[in-house]
C-alpha cells in the first residue's frame, strides 16, 4: 500500500459526488470513466431513522499491485518513493489486462485515446505539498488525507465512539 | 514560461454564490476551489462549482446577440453584433414608451446582492416596474418574517456552529445545499447538535437526522400549532424573552388551544407523543435552536402561516439575536462603516406607482411576479408591453409554460439576458448573451450578517464569445435610451471606485481575499436593547401589517386536498448536483444525472402493479408524460416526487434534450395560484394521475 490514504468520514459525507467532479475537472477524465466514485448505499431503517451512506471507492494504490503485475508492458507502475500506483501513457497499448487484474475495476478506459487511465492521488499535486483534488474540494471535509498509520487509527476511534453511543455499529 | 494566476471571485452556478479561487493558466481557467479565507469553505466547492469548468468551455450556451427571425418559440434566431441588437431594442422600446410611456417597461430579475445595478437601471428608464423571482423561492419565508420582527428572511442568519438543536421542515440541507451551511451544520453536529428533519420524504438530509418525523404533505402548519400549544401549556417557553419582547401572547394561546398533539397526530400522521417529545427536547435546548424558517416555500395555501408559525416558535424558544440562534444580519452601518453608494443616487426617483401596487385581492407587498401575467393579460392598472429578464427563467421556473407564453404573446418586446439557452431566452425576442462568472466582474456587493462584508466578483478570463459583462450591458442599453447621463461608466472600476468612494476602501483592498471584512466580530445587539423593525418595535404575535391589510394574524388551520387511489400530490425538489433548470445540460452533471426518476410509495405503487424501475405515465389536465419509477419506502403515500428542472426542449442543448420531466409542465392552470397572503406561487396544489406505461 502507498504511504498515504484517503480516509473517509461517512458522518461528513453527504452523498454530493462532488469528489468525482472535482477530480474529472483536475485529471481532464472524458465521458465514462471515473477515477473514484461514490456508491450509495441504502437508505433502510436502522431503528427510528432512515440511514444511506456513500461509500468513496478511489485506487487503493495495493502494496502489491494486481494491475502491475498483469501488465505487460509496465505502462502500469508504483513509484518507489511511496508507492502511488500509475500508468505511464506511452507504454499503454491498451490491452486492458489491469482491468481485468483488479479485483475492484479501478482502472478505467480512455475511449478517446484507447488506453487505460486511474487515479494517481493527484501526483502533480502531491508533489507540491497539495493534497488530491477530491480531499482539496470535498464538499463536506469528510475525505482526509492522511497516512496509512494515522487511518488506522482513525477508524478505531471512530468504532469505539460507535460503541459508546449507540452500544452497536451500523 | 507559462502565464499564471489566482482570482478570488464569486461561484454562479447556483444562486448561492460561494466564494471561489481560479487558477488560471497561459488565459485558460483551469481550476477553481472555495475561497481558502473563508471559514466554513476552506478550499470545499461542490460538484456543480468544479463543473463550472465544463460550462465555461462548453459550446452549447448563446455566443452571440440573437434576433428572433421567427414565431416566438421557433428556434429561428439571426445572428446580431451587439450594436444591431442594442439599436434594434432601444428602437422597440422608444416606439412602446411613446405610446404608453416609460410604466410600459418592466424588468424580472433573479435577485442577490448585485441588483444596485438593474434597480438603478430601471430608475434610470423611468419605470417603477422591477420585480425579483422571490414569489417562486423565498417570498412567503420573507413575508412572515416582516411581520413578525420588522426584518426579511436574509436578515435573520443561523448562527449553525453555536446552536444545540437544528429543526428543519424539508429544508433539505445537504441536497439543497449551501457549502458554508453544510459544513457549519455538521461541525455543530460534531459538537453534538441534535438534527430533527420533517418532510414527506426520507432525503440525504433525513439520513443524518437524529430524528425523522415523516409528514403527510401540507400539514406543517398543523404540526407547529401543536407544537406553539405544548409549548404554552407546559410552560416550557423562554418566559424572560415572551415577556420582554412579545406583543399578542394571549391571542396565540386562546388561538392554539383546539391544536393538541392528539389533534395534530390525525393531521399530520406524526404520534402525539412524538410532537410533545420534540417540543420538550427543543425546550431543554433553548434559546440555542434553530428551527428553519424556510427557503423555497412557495409551495401550498398556507405557506406563510406555516412559515410564521416557525419564526413564532422561534421566538418562544427565545432563539432570537442570540448565539446558537437566528440572529439578526448586520449592513456596513451596524459596523459603523460608510455603506456602497448606490448607482441609482443621482437618478431621480420614479413617480409611476409599481403595476401591482393597488391590485385588487393582492398578497403582501408590491412587485409579485405572477402578477406580471395579470397585468399583461388584462392591461390593468396600465399595459406592460416591454419585458427584460435577466439571469431568470421565468417559463421554467413559473407553472404552466403553455399559459404564460400565451401571456408573453401580448408583449411587443422580450429580452433575455442570460449566460444559458433559457426557455424564456428562447421565446424571446433578442437574446443577450452576457458573460460568464469567471467571465465578467460585477459591481461591489454587501453581504450582510453577523459579520457584514463588500465581496467582488473578479473577472478571472477573458470572455469565449460575443458577450459583455451585465454593467456592461445595462450601461449600454441606458445610454441608447438617453439615459446616459445616469450611467457614466467606462469600466468596471469607474463602478468600484463610484460605489467604494467615503468607505475607506480601495479596490486593492480585496486583491487578499476576495472580499473586505466590515467587523472582526460578530455584531450582536444587546440582549436588553434589541430592535425590532415592527411598528410596535417587538415581535408581533398579532401583527399591525396584516391587520392593516385585513388579514388575519392567526388563520385557523384548513386540511389540505386530499388525494384519491392513484393520484398524487407532485413534490419536487434538487439532487446535490443539479439547480434550477441550468445544470441539466452540463457536460459532467448531466453524465451524474441525464435525467430525472418519479419517487412514488412502494405500497401505492404495488396496488398500481408498478415495479422499481418501470416506466410510468403521469399526466395531469391533458398533459402527459413518460418517467422511470424509483418505488421506495421512503416517500409519503400521497406524494410523488421528482428532481426539477429536467424536460429541456431546446435543441440547442443536446445532452439534456428531451431528457427526463418537467414539473412546472403538470401545473397547469396553477399560474395564478399562490398563497393569499405571502404571494408566493403553491406549485404543490398540483396532482397527477400515475400507471404504468
Ligand atoms: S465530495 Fe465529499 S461529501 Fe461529497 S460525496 Fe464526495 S466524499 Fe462525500
Ligand atoms: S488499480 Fe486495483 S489492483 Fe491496482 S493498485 Fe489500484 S486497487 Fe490495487
Amino acid at each position: 500500500m502507498s504511504i498515504y490514504y484517503i480516509y473517509q468520514d461517512q458522518k461528513r459525507c453527504i452523498g454530493c459526488y462532488a469528489c468525482e467532479i472535482h477530480c474529472k475537472t483536475w485529471n481532464s477524465v472524458p465521458l465514462g470513466p471515473r477515477f473514484c466514485r461514490i456508491i450509495p448505499v441504502g437508505p433502510k431503517m436502522i431503528g427510528s431513522v432512515p440511514r444511506q451512506q456513500f461509500i468513496f471507492i478511489p485506487c487503493f494504490h495495493c502494496e502489491k499491485p494486481w494491475c502491475v503485475s498483469a501488465c505487460p508492458t509496465n505502462a502500469m507502475q508504483k513509484r518507489t518513493k511511496d508507492g502511488i500506483v500509475f500508468v505511464e501513457q506511452s507504454h499503454c497499448v491498451g490491452c486492458k489486462s489491469c482491468i481485468t487484474a483488479c479485483p475492484w475495476g479501478v482502472p478505467q478506459w480512455n475511449p478517446e485515446t484507447g488506453k487505460v487511465i486511474k487515479c494517481d492521488y493527484c501526483k502533480s499535486r502531491i508533489d507540491q505539498g497539495l493534497k488530491p483534488a477530491c480531499v482539496t474540494k470535498c464538499t463536506g471535509k469528510s475525505l482526509r488525507w492522511v497516512s496509512a498509520a494515522e487511518a488506522s487509527l482513525l477508524k478505531r476511534e471512530k468504532f469505539a465512539r460507535e460503541i459508546a453511543k449507540f452500544g452497536v455499529m451500523y | 514560461m507559462e502565464d499564471t494566476k489566482s482570482v478570488y471571485s464569486i461561484c454562479s452556478m447556483c444562486t448561492v454564490r460561494c466564494a471561489i479561487k481560479v487558477e488560471v493558466e497561459d488565459g485558460v481557467a483551469k481550476w477553481i476551489e472555495g475561497n481558502p479565507h473563508v471559514p466554513g469553505l476552506e478550499g470545499s466547492l461542490c460538484a456543480k462549482g468544479s463543473a463550472g469548468l465544463a460550462f465555461q468551455y462548453d459550446t452549447e450556451r448563446p455566443q452571440y446577440p440573437m434576433i428572433r427571425d421567427g414565431e416566438r418559440g421557433s428556434g429561428k434566431w439571426r445572428m446580431a453584433t451587439w450594436d444591431e441588437a442594442l439599436d434594434y431594442i432601444a428602437d422597440k422600446l422608444k416606439e412602446i414608451t411613446d405610446k404608453h410611456g416609460s410604466k410600459s417597461i418592466a424588468l424580472v430579475d433573479r435577485g442577490g446582492p448585485f441588483t444596485d445595478l438593474t434597480k438603478s437601471f430601471m430608475k434610470a428608464l423611468n419605470s417603477p416596474n422591477y420585480l425579483d423571482h422571490d414569489d417562486t423561492c423565498g417570498k412567503n419565508t420573507n413575508m412572515a418574517c416582516q411581520t413578525l420582527f420588522g426584518y426579511g428572511r436574509t436578515d435573520m442568519i443561523y448562527d449553525w456552529p453555536n446552536t444545540k438543536h437544528i429543526v428543519l421542515y424539508g429544508r433539505n440541507v445537504f441536497e439543497s445545499l449551501m457549502v458554508k451551511e453544510v459544513n457549519s451544520i455538521l461541525d455543530a453536529m460534531e459538537k453534538g447538535a441534535k438534527l430533527t428533519y420533517i418532510d414527506c420524504r426520507a432525503t440525504v438530509t433525513a439520513s443524518k437526522a437524529d430524528r425523522f418525523l415523516m409528514i403527510k404533505p401540507g400539514t406543517d402548519y398543523a404540526l407547529n400549532l401543536a407544537l406553539i400549544n405544548v409549548i404554552l401549556n407546559e410552560r416550557l417557553y423562554n418566559v424572560d424573552f415572551v415577556n420582554k419582547w412579545v406583543t399578542g401572547l394571549t391571542e396565540l394561546q386562546s388561538f392554539v388551544i383546539p391544536y393538541t398533539p392528539e389533534w395534530a397526530e390525525k393531521e399530520t400522521g406524526i404520534p402525539a407523543q412524538e410532537i410533545i417529545n420534540l417540543a420538550r427536547d427543543l425546550s431543554d435546548a433553548k434559546p440555542k435552536v434553530i428551527l428553519h424558517g424556510g427557503w423555497m416555500l412557495a409551495r401550498y395555501f398556507d405557506s406563510f402561516y406555516s412559515s410564521r408559525s416557525i419564526y413564532i416558535l422561534n421566538t418562544l424558544l427565545g432563539s432570537i439575536e442570540t448565539k446558537g440562534g437566528l440572529i439578526i444580519a448586520k449592513g456596513a452601518k451596524d459596523a459603523s462603516k460608510k455603506p456602497l453608494n448606490s448607482l441609482g443616487t443621482n437618478i431621480p426617483d420614479v413617480k409611476d406607482k409599481i403595476f401591482d401596487a393597488d391590485m385588487p385581492g393582492k398578497s403582501l407587498g408590491t412587485g409579485h411576479v405572477v402578477n406580471i401575467y395579470k397585468v399583461i393579460k388584462t392591461e390593468e392598472p396600465y399595459p406592460v408591453r416591454a419585458l427584460f429578464v435577466y439571469r431568470y427563467d421565468l417559463i421554467a421556473s413559473l407553472p404552466d409554460p403553455e399559459a404564460q407564453k400565451k401571456a408573453l404573446d401580448n408583449l411587443d418586446l422580450l429580452v433575455s439576458i442570460d449566460v444559458n439557452y433559457s426557455k424564456t431566452g428562447w421565446y424571446s425576442d433578442v437574446l443577450l448573451p452576457e458573460s460568464t462568472y469567471l467571465e465578467r466582474s460585477n459591481i461591489i456587493g454587501t453581504q450582510t450578517g453577523p459579520k457584514p462584508a463588500f465581496i467582488m466578483r473578479r473577472q478571472a478570463i477573458l470572455p469565449r464569445y460575443d458577450s459583455k459583462p451585465a454593467w456592461e450591458i445595462f450601461t449600454l442599453l441606458a445610454q441608447k435610451m438617453g439615459a446616459g447621463q445616469y450611467f457614466p461608466y467606462k469600466s468596471i472600476e469607474d463602478i468600484w471606485n463610484y460605489q467604494l468612494d467615503g468607505t475607506g476602501i480601495k479596490i486593492e483592498d480585496f486583491n487578499a481575499k476576495g472580499f473586505v471584512s466590515l467587523a472582526k466580530e460578530a455584531i450582536l445587539m444587546g440582549r436588553n436593547d434589541l430592535k425590532f423593525k415592527t411598528p410596535s418595535g417587538k415581535v408581533e404575535f398579532v401583527s399591525q401589517t396584516l391587520e392593516k391589510n385585513k388579514f388575519l394574524s392567526f388563520k385557523p388551520y384548513e386540511s389540505p386536498k386530499k388525494t384519491e387511489k392513484g393520484i398524487f400530490r407532485l413534490t419536487f425538489g434538487r439532487c446535490g448536483y443539479h439547480t434550477h433548470a441550468t445544470t441539466q445540460n452540463n457536460l459532467y452533471l448531466n453524465e451524474l444525472m441525464p435525467e430525472n426518476v418519479l419517487w412514488i410509495n412502494e405500497d401505492e405503487a404495488k396496488d398500481l402493479g408498478i415495479k422499481n424501475g418501470d416506466i410510468v405515465e403521469v399526466s395531469s389536465n391533458g398533459y402527459s408524460g413518460k418517467i422511470k419509477a424509483y418505488v421506495t419506502p421512503f416517500i409519503h403515500p400521497d406524494a410523488v416526487f421528482m428532481v426539477h428542472g429536467f424536460g429541456n426542449e431546446i435543441p440547442m442543448k443536446t445532452r439534456s434534450y428531451k431528457k427526463g420531466l418537467n414539473d412546472n409542465a403538470f401545473q397547469i392552470g396553477q399560474l395564478e395560484l399562490v398563497d393569499p397572503v405571502g404571494g408566493g406561487t403553491a406549485f404543490l396544489e398540483c396532482f397527477i394521475t400515475v400507471k404504468k406505461a
